[in-house]
């Protein structure tokens, strides 16, 4: 028998910390749907979406039911597109209107893998679901896009970079009537996971088996809650420790579910994300995990050193709970579905520059951050070609989700609402980078050894 | 299968009676009871037997907290707890 304070612990870990499973996602592999007819090869992806994932959601509620446990997201992650697309030419937006309809249907609140992987160059396909991406996203509703434009082994493709940076405003501009939440639902990643389960960035990679279930598990509100109990002057290897226990016990929490879904479902369980995942609820906040080890407020200085410490913690206390874990695992630091990052946006504590080197460190990049509208297509460029430069030079995953407020500037917000949030636009720098992201081309993949 | 049922609130009379009353209606014998006071609230905690339970457990989650509505009513499954806190 589990002790009394064990279980006391659980029940305020869930009651009043927020511990929930984010997600459970089913990967399904479209390939076996690919068909020179456009027209049938999206009846092909229908079907087999309906029939793999319609018992998806009913699962996942019997398992709330059974646990008592939260799982407040599930969603399905496909086959990259474009490469549907390769067989098929024709209008890619075509494909984006059938994943919409299937996850409508089957009752996911979202469906990621309206993808390309162009980190080395394009192949057929590529360029037209790129360049589709804005309406795909403008047109649907449940429909989430990411593009690998990079990676440690091939370097950073600046040709697809340029593309994107024109992607993303366009994307904003025409959803500005629904707050530009185009931009929020398209990811630009350097060493995607083929395997993560969080959206957007969620796809399923050409790696994977037929058909998976991946589950993401968070709790920010926990790891603060834990870290509150212990004294002020406790050094920072015994703050790791207790992080670590804690991401232990979350992580078993997900395997558990994940083991059951996937045993209720008889499709294999793939992996466990270990991400601490914020949501805009009050206590459950990254940043005030940070701050609860010891700063002000998060974005001056110490947070890089600070979240180095979580994330790295985070993932020791998850892999020893759980043999399957991957994904992108570690902090997640999306500005405007973090209450303790808005706060600190508003504040111009944190700011642009802060974020990327907190992404050096933790499991994603800059994500979710509000720009402002006339920021220019080589500048939202520049940031993602920073950004990947710092995931190919680490062997790290890094993403750029930045939402351009169209018609927006300085003190203005933005209001996704629900788990995407809120935040103010976000000050970048006037000078151009034009000329640089005109060249294209590609940055050569890095050394792997003399690193210093 | 066994499951765990926490009851917190302020103490009163009767609370276990009503608990276990709404266990045995449904079919669930009560294998084991800790009760303590915590920060001044009441605490109980109750492993029952759910393999011949005639609902679901969320239904006997409702009827629990419908019978006693002062207090704050958990019914979790006991893997859960095993997999937390057991290596």
């Amino acid at each position: 028998m589990v002790n009394f304070n064990d279980i006391m612990e659980t029940i305020t870990m869930i009651q009043d910390e927020n511990l929930d499973i984010r997600t459970i996602t089913m990967g399904i592999s479209l390939l076996d749907c690919a068909d020179s007819d456009i027209e049938r090869s999206c009846e092909k992806i229908y079907k087999k979406i309906t029939a793999k994932a319609k018992d998806l959601v009913s699962t996942g509620e019997a398992i709330e039911k059974k646990y008592g446990i939260p799982i407040v997201n599930k969603r399905i992650s496909v086959t990259p597109i474009a490469m549907l697309v390769a067989a098929s030419g024709g209008d890619p937006v075509k494909y984006a209107l059938t994943l919409d309809r299937a996850a409508r249907d089957v009752g996911v609140n979202f469906i990621g893998g309206f993808s390309a992987l162009v980190q080395k160059g394009f192949s057929a396909g590529d360029r037209e679901l790129i360049n589709s991406i804005p309406r795909a996203l403008a047109e649907t509703q449940f429909v989430c896009s990411s593009v690998n434009i990079g990676s440690t082994k091939a370097g950073i493709n600046m040709d697809a970079v340029k593309m994107m940076g024109s992607v993303v405003k366009e994307a904003a501009e025409l959803t500005k009537d629904n707050q530009c939440v185009g931009a929020a639902k398209l990811v630009v990643f350097c060493n995607a996971p083929e395997d993560n389960p969080f959206m957007a960035g969620a796809f399923h990679g050409p790696g994977e088996p037929d058909v998976v279930i991946n589950v993401g598990v968070s709790g920010p509100g926990v790891v603060r809650s834990a870290l509150a109990k212990l004294p002020a002057d406790a050094p920072l290897n015994e703050v790791a420790e207790l992080i670590k226990k804690t991401a232990f016990k979350i992580t078993r929490m997900g395997q558990l579910v994940g083991t059951e879904a996937s045993r209720m479902l008889g499709v294999p369980f793939g992996i466990i994300d270990l991400s601490l995942a914020p949501t805009p609820a009050v206590g459950d906040s990254v940043a005030h995990i940070l701050e609860e080890i010891g700063l002000e407020q998060c974005g001056t200085h110490g947070t890089t050193a600070a979240l180095a410490m979580l994330n790295d913690a985070v993932k020791k206390g998850g892999v020893m709970a759980s043999s399957s874990v991957g994904g992108l695992s570690g902090a997640f630091i999306p500005v405007t579905e973090d209450a303790g990052m808005i706060d600190a946006a508003r504040k111009g504590v944190l700011s642009v520059e802060k974020l990327e080197a907190m992404t050096a460190v933790c499991s994603v990049g800059l994500d979710m951050i509000v720009i402002p509208g006339e920021t220019s297509s080589s500048t939202i460029s520049a940031i993602i070609a920073d950004e990947a430069a710092i995931g190919m030079v680490n062997s790290k995953t890094t993403a750029v989700r930045v939402i351009p407020a169209i018609g927006l500037g300085d003190g203005d917000e933005l209001d996704f609402g629900g788990l995407l949030g809120k935040g103010p636009v976000m000050k970048l720098r006037p000078q151009s980078s034009q000329k640089m992201i005109d060249r294209g081309g590609r940055i050569p993949a890095p050394m792997q050894s003399l690193k210093n | 299968m066994k499951a765990v049922v926490t009851v917190i609130g302020k103490d009163m009379v009767g609370i276990l009676a009503k608990v276990s009353t709404v266990c045995a209606n449904n079919n669930a014998n009560v294998a084991e009871v800790t009760q303590s006071i915590l920060e001044g609230y009441f605490c109980m905690v109750m492993v029952i037997e759910i393999s011949k339970l005639t609902c679901q457990l969320d239904e006997l989650e409702a009827s629990l907290k419908a019978s006693v509505p002062d207090m704050v009513i958990h019914v979790m499954h006991e893997d859960i707890f095993n997999s937390m806190h057991r290596i």
